[in-house]
């Protein structure tokens, strides 16, 4: 019997349990998608990995790996239609690149080029957020906005546990409360926020039971079992789409990782705690469940591997090549078009350039 | 036609001719906010065009964010200059930011009307001039009117503006009267500052609340021979240098008025452009007439701290001792 960390006595949505054998086989995706899923989580898993190696070798300022949060990420972006909109935090590099974002531009965020590597327009990714909850209500503006003119789409915004303490979590919720704005509110609970534990976050018993305080139906999932993470969001967006108003998704994870790679995470919590949760790893469940039911074997397996192992390669090539940077573009983007203490400011970088020879 | 009837009409001109306008914010409603500057615009427009939301102004303004992401043009009204300030995490991190942090790609055109300032006899943190935490955040474009004309005008530049806008509305000023004819124009961009009153003895800058007390003060000085100019800035990010400095290059004496505290306050921007631009035609420092660095005072005492027409021509008068020396 593993020990986990958060109350283990929840009742948790769940369709794989953490042996990897189904709990209830009438209501599980077809065979082909939990493939893709697995597909997916593996490729997730490879790039942040090699996102935290990159980081590890300065190549990028920073990285906040989600290595135990698959379930959460690629189950939240394969939810998604192509006309809705996916609203990540710092997190979520793993879900924006499930959505199909080049995984080089999401990587732009800390790699220090420019701050957004991604057309938000072109992917229906908004960028990734720094500060904590900011980013709600914005999702629920859209959403909302969306339904002003007419449009059925739905909006999905990630946030963590520590970020529902912030206060623009609550107006956000309550707004789409008010506005029945077609939002799903995804909270990836993994137990810290940096190294304060959920019981420091709030006295409720879950977090999605604040859902009901603002006119919401909430529901807390499996957060390392993607069948149910992606049958609860895809359910939650369906209703947004109708018309049939926002809800809270909680789901229950763990973040294998420290909080980033300039993190000691020993110095807040056990070995035994995180080997606990490494035995419920959401990409070996699935994994267990696929072989089980006979979806994959050892030969399909290693075909997924060389893809996976492609990936990596492809970002570790084409982030070695250092892109030219335009210093007289840090004045283009304030403004529609540069206001004129930004063309004199401008001319005065440029003019100390030319000085000094660059 | 008052201030706040230009207002309401800009609004509702806005509205008219644009559908993706849209204004919100608490008590914007029915009820016409406290101000009555929404007044009737529901009632025409419709309460998805005009509506009220929950009292959390950080809400409002980053749902504003989303609803502009999605093609709208949200104009939002945060009730008054103190409280604004639970929406300052997002109008610095997002709304000022969004543009650049997309490279670009995502910009934001909105519009935050702030009633500000005092002279109104209001209790505690109803009466600020907080327009500095603003003007000091790069992507920002900080509007405040000072006649009753540049309310409509630059109300309705500022809905149109592909950047987001922080209006400030002198509170103070509005019901104000003045006989004028809406309307826009190149006159009245974004980025313009105006010479209200042409004179040589000394330039006047004022902003907002201020403009009005400044041409008092130019009406009293007649009195004692003196020709004010005065400047009203309009636009205080970007501000506009040149008519600033063609103006004191002319002149040789400044005085820099504003209601906010002096320390770290607008005017010492000013200040600061005048003497690099101005050094080597100014005939004695320039000088700023502002509030005190106190937190705004009770209503019965605002009197003492507020810039007056008194302390405006005693100002002009340091600017001139040179002269009589």
């Amino acid at each position: 019997m593993v020990v986990i960390a958060q109350a283990p006595e929840r009742n948790l949505i769940q369709l794989i349990d953490g042996h990897g054998r189904a709990v209830n086989e009438a209501r599980l995706p077809s065979g082909d998608l939990m493939l893709a899923m697995y597909r997916k989580m593996l490729l997730g898993r490879r790039f942040d990995e090699q996102a935290t190696i990159l980081a590890r070798q300065r190549r990028l300022a920073v990285y906040a790996a989600s290595r135990g949060q698959e379930a959460c990420q690629v189950g939240a972006a394969m939810a998604l239609q192509a006309e809705d909109w996916l609203f990540p935090t710092y997190r979520d590099s793993v879900a924006i690149f499930a959505r199909g974002v080049d995984p080089v531009e999401v990587l732009s965020y800390t790699r220090g080029f420019w701050h957004t590597g991604y057309d938000p327009y072109a992917t229906r990714v908004a960028p990734q957020c720094s500060p904590l909850a900011t980013h709600i209500p914005h999702a629920v503006g859209l959403a909302y906005a969306a339904r002003l003119k007419g449009d059925a789409l739905a909006v999905i915004v990630l946030l963590g546990d520590g970020a529902t303490s912030e206060g623009d979590a609550h107006e956000a919720f309550n707004f789409a409360g008010v506005f029945q704005a077609p939002v799903v509110f995804f909270i990836q609970n993994n137990g810290y926020a940096i190294s304060v534990p959920v019981s420091r976050q709030t006295h409720a018993t879950s977090l999605s039971e604040r859902a009901r305080g603002y006119g919401m139906d909430g529901h807390t999932v499996d957060g390392n079992d993607i069948t149910a993470v992606h049958a609860v969001l895809a359910t939650a967006l369906a209703a947004a789409r109708q018309g049939q108003g926002p809800s809270v998704v909680e789901a229950i994870t763990y973040r294998i990782e420290p909080h980033t790679n300039t993190d000691d995470a020993s110095r807040y919590r056990s070995d035994e705690e995180v080997e606990s949760w490494r035995r419920l790893d959401p990409v070996k469940r699935l994994e267990t469940y696929l072989r089980s039911a006979g979806l994959l074997n050892d030969g399909l397996h290693d075909e997924l591997m060389v893809e996976v192992e492609a990936l990596a390669g492809e970002v570790r090539e084409r982030m070695q090549q250092e892109p030219s940077l335009d210093p007289a573009e840090l004045f283009e983007h304030v403004y529609a078009s540069p206001t004129p203490p930004l063309l004199r400011q401008r001319a005065q970088l440029l003019d100390e350039l030319r000085a000094t020879g660059h | 036609m008052t201030m706040a009837g230009a207002l309401n009409a800009a609004l509702r001109d806005a509205l008219r001719e644009d559908p993706n306008v849209l204004v919100f914010g608490e008590d914007v409603g029915p009820l016409g906010g406290v101000f009555r500057i929404t007044d009737g615009l529901t009632a025409e427009f419709g309460a998805d065009r005009c509506f009220d939301t929950p009292l959390a102004e950080a809400g409002i303004v980053g749902t504003a964010v989303g609803m502009a992401m999605y093609g709208f043009r949200p104009v939002v009204e945060l009730q008054f200059d103190a409280f604004a300030y639970p929406a300052l995490e997002q109008i610095i991190s997002h709304v000022a930011k969004m543009r650049n942090r997309t490279r670009g790609r995502v910009g934001l055109p909105m519009v935050i009307r702030v009633p500000y300032g005092g002279g109104i006899g209001s209790v505690e943190h109803h009466s600020e001039s907080s327009e500095a935490y603003y003007v000091h955040t790069p992507g920002l474009k900080v509007v405040t009117p000072g006649t009753v004309e540049d309310a409509y005008a630059l109300l309705r530049a500022a809905i149109d503006d592909p950047d987001p806008v922080v209006f400030f509305e002198p509170k103070r000023q509005y019901w104000s009267k003045a006989e004028v004819e809406l309307q826009r124009g190149s006159s009245h961009d974004i980025g313009q500052a105006r010479i209200l009153r042409d004179g040589g003895t000394a330039t006047v800058i004022a902003y907002g609340p201020t403009v009005a007390t400044a041409l008092e003060a130019a009406d009293a000085a007649q009195a004692e021979g003196w020709q004010l100019e005065v400047v009203d800035l309009r636009t205080l990010s970007p501000l506009d240098t040149e008519t600033l400095v063609s103006s004191v290059r002319r002149t040789g004496r400044a005085v820099v008025v504003h209601e906010a505290p002096i320390s770290g306050g607008y005017g010492a921007e000013l200040v600061a452009a005048i003497q690099r631009d101005c050094f080597y035609y100014l005939h004695a420092p320039v000088v700023r007439v502002t509030g005190f660095d106190i937190p705004y005072p009770p209503a019965r005492m605002e009197h003492y701290y507020l810039p007056s027409v008194d302390r405006i021509l005693a100002a002009v008068a340091e600017s001139l001792a040179d002269e009589t020396q």
